[in-house]
């Protein structure tokens, strides 16, 4: 340690951190309480790596996967819904909780409040009917297509899933080819194999 | 802005910590770091994408102190930030941090000083600046805050132990 007052001055102890954690806290609960906060995040361990989660006062609206790029997600969060974003703050452990119990086997959907904003028209549409695909079952883009209401449009259902803002919660991982292929997963193939064989075990 | 504000927490909290104990010391300083977060977070959106964040929020502890140190002077001080006898208290040894001895010789500068060392040399922010935020010219500021540095240098002893006050 240094004995110059400047150096001092500047220096950052771990007594320091603790603080702050602490103040940060405090600042997260008082500006939720004031709806002063457009999204809160939190990162959560899962089998499939780090996942981010985000949520609105109405509910979680963004789940991404490691490869999508978390501080990316973050940035686009901050430009598409609201610049005042903060870390923690209680508005996402009941989708952690579920999410663990998810992975362990134990819950096959989720009862969290969500707020698909960032999905619109057709891709708005595909989704909800994603959400009625059930657990440990798999539709082809095609006859996701038809229950759309646009049979032809198998590209965009691909499209649809690929920019699911909501991946697991919203079960786009359930979508496969026709001839039994995986397609492809925004989360990358082997989280989406991953995925299909927990449900496929339970 | 359209960055995301937890970036501002994380990149400046423990500068925008420091300046407010050395401006308030120890014990106001987590009230005035609080209100200066809040009230940053609440204008965020509205902070120009190339605003210097952190001369941004240095601006507004520096409002939040005087608002801190006004609600807690028993005599109102029209135009002091806070008093210059303003110390962080012995008789709270739980809130005392490790440099504690630092923000006491801190607190004991005049006020000019102390605002000058605090956002000069806490938080990094350029003599001009520093005076468009305290009042007077960038070399006056210059001045309180080679000032404030050589008394900190003459009252704050070497070997981490308070010496007496001059």
């Amino acid at each position: 340690m240094s004995d110059d007052p400047i150096q001092l001055l500047t220096e950052t102890t771990p007594r320091d951190e603790e603080r702050l954690a602490a103040l940060h806290a405090v600042l997260v609960a008082r500006a939720s309480a004031e709806s002063a906060v457009d999204v809160t995040y939190r990162l959560v361990d899962s089998p499939v790596g780090p996942l981010l989660l985000a949520a609105t006062e109405l509910g979680v609206v963004r789940v991404a996967f490691e490869i999508e790029g978390h501080d990316r997600v973050l940035e686009s969060l901050a430009s598409s819904v609201g610049s005042r974003v903060l870390r923690g703050g209680d508005r996402l452990d009941p989708l952690a909780r579920e999410l663990d119990d998810y992975f362990a086997g134990r819950r096959y959907g989720f009862d969290v409040p969500i707020d698909l904003r960032l999905a619109r028209g057709f891709r708005l549409t595909v989704l909800r009917h994603l959400s009625a695909i059930p657990y440990g079952s798999t539709e082809s883009y095609g006859e996701v297509a038809v229950a759309s209401g646009s049979p032809r449009a198998v590209r965009a259902v691909g499209s649809a899933c690929a920019t699911n803002p909501l991946p697991i919660v919203v079960p786009c991982h359930r979508v496969v080819r026709s001839d039994g292929s995986l397609g492809g997963y925004l989360g990358g193939l082997p989280t989406k194999e991953r995925l299909l064989a927990l449900e496929s075990a339970g | 802005m359209k960055r995301p504000f937890e970036q501002a927490v994380t990149e400046h909290g423990a500068v925008v910590l420091r300046v407010c104990r050395a401006v308030l010391g120890p014990t106001e300083a987590d009230d005035a770091w609080s209100e200066t977060f809040l009230s940053a977070l609440r204008a965020w959106p509205g902070l120009p994408d190339d605003a210097n964040v952190r001369a941004w929020l240095v601006t507004i502890a520096h409002r939040k102190a005087v608002d801190v140190a006004r609600a807690g002077a028993r005599h109102a001080v029209p135009v002091a930030v806070v008093p210059d006898a303003t110390a962080p208290r012995a008789d709270e040894p739980e809130e005392a941090l490790p440099d504690g001895e630092l923000w006491t010789a801190v607190a004991a500068l005049p006020e000019k000083q102390r605002l000058c060392v605090a956002y000069h040399h806490v938080a990094g922010l350029p003599h001009p600046e520093v005076a468009r935020i305290v009042g007077g010219t960038p070399a006056a500021a210059r001045r309180a805050a080679a000032d404030g540095i050589a008394r900190l240098r003459s009252t704050y002893a070497t070997d981490g132990r308070v010496s007496a006050h001059v």
